[in-house]
């Protein structure tokens, strides 16, 4: 089964890196690349995206702001928080609303980890 | 060699800004970890510039007197790293870095060690998360802490640093409630802008081929 990854960052390099590790560690998912919380949310309209990566220091709405909109959308969509600002009350707060934390810079283990917990939160939803 | 031997396209200059977010990132939290509070970052931005106009920048922003931390580094680049931020936040930061209610005089005591030491923290993960990334390895100078304003200042801390351009990354962070504006400046003769030009290249290009 594959499945569309929504890749929201401000930073084109950082999102050429997350499309980077998703196409090593899960060669047939397909990336959406988007700069801003706004396209994000444009994005989401397309029902067809499964998975969420976003980046927590965007100009304007930043990733847990987004993040918090994505859950009242897609609640049981799988979202991971991806930052470098790795203090304690971003990582709880990312908690607190149901996402998963990604340290920058992202590696593929990393990435593979939090994918294979979407894989099986997504198949049963799907069941 | 010249000036648009090393001027930054906009992918790259994409890429500096990211990897100087990536270096603060951490630096706040160690930061958090000193001040006891979360450390609220801006956005980061990078541009090569003319010392003056760096410098014409900062002074408008403080409007008086500077508190620079300052490293040298040493390597495939080499150049020297300053925190820059006006020297009336300087107290404050201090204040909130030592954490107690220390009579005033104690803290102007102590305020030379925890301006060095709040530098040290942040030039470092920058410099050395740039450095990681890019596969190099960089020596770094103790920190040392001046203060004056614009051009003096930056005379009296990288006088030995030759060229009249610099790159400059502005950050600014928040701490304890208080809004510190900070810059990073770094730095770099022109070969050493022009090394760095080219690895950022390299990098980009990594991630492009490391594609499956």
């Amino acid at each position: 089964m594959t499945y569309k990854v929504l890749i929201v960052d401000d930073s084109k390099l950082a999102r050429m890196v997350a499309v980077g590790a998703l196409s090593r560690v899960r060669p047939d998912w397909t990336p959406v690349e988007v700069g801003s919380a706004a396209q994000a949310l444009e994005a989401l309209e397309d029902k067809s995206i499964d998975v969420a990566l976003v980046d927590f220091n965007m100009p304007e709405t930043n990733g847990l702001a987004l993040t918090a909109e994505i859950r009242n959308l897609r609640p049981s969509m799988p979202v991971a928080l991806v930052s470098a600002n790795i203090q304690d009350e971003i990582i709880a707060r990312a908690r607190a609303i149901n996402a998963v934390f990604l340290p920058k810079p992202m590696t593929d283990e990393a990435l593979s980890g939090f994918l294979s917990g979407a894989t099986l939160q997504l198949r049963r939803q799907q069941q | 060699m010249t000036e648009a031997a090393i001027k930054l396209d906009k992918l790259e200059i994409d890429a500096l800004s990211e990897l100087v977010n990536i270096g603060v990132g951490r630096a706040a939290a160690s930061l958090r970890h000193m001040v006891g509070e979360e450390v609220l970052l801006s956005v980061p931005s990078a541009e090569i510039m003319q010392r003056e106009q760096a410098w014409g920048l900062i002074e408008k922003d403080s409007g008086g007197g500077l508190v620079a931390i300052h490293q040298h580094f040493e390597g495939s680049f080499s150049g020297c790293a300053l925190l820059v931020f006006p020297e009336m936040k300087s107290l404050e930061l201090v204040r909130a870095v030592v954490r107690t209610d220390l009579p005033l005089e104690d803290i102007i005591d102590l305020e030379q060690e925890a301006l060095a030491e709040t530098g040290n923290i942040v030039l470092n993960a920058c410099l050395a998360t740039i450095a990681n990334i890019l596969k190099q390895n960089l020596k770094m100078s103790l920190p040392q802490v001046r203060r004056g304003n614009g051009a003096a200042l930056l005379g009296d801390a990288c006088g030995d640093v030759p060229g009249d351009l610099l790159l400059f990354l502005y950050i600014s962070f928040t701490v304890n409630s208080q809004n510190i504006h900070g810059y990073i400046v770094m730095l770099m003769d022109l070969p050493s802008l022009a090394t760095l030009k080219q690895l950022i290249g390299e990098y980009i290009a990594g991630l492009t081929c490391q594609r499956a």
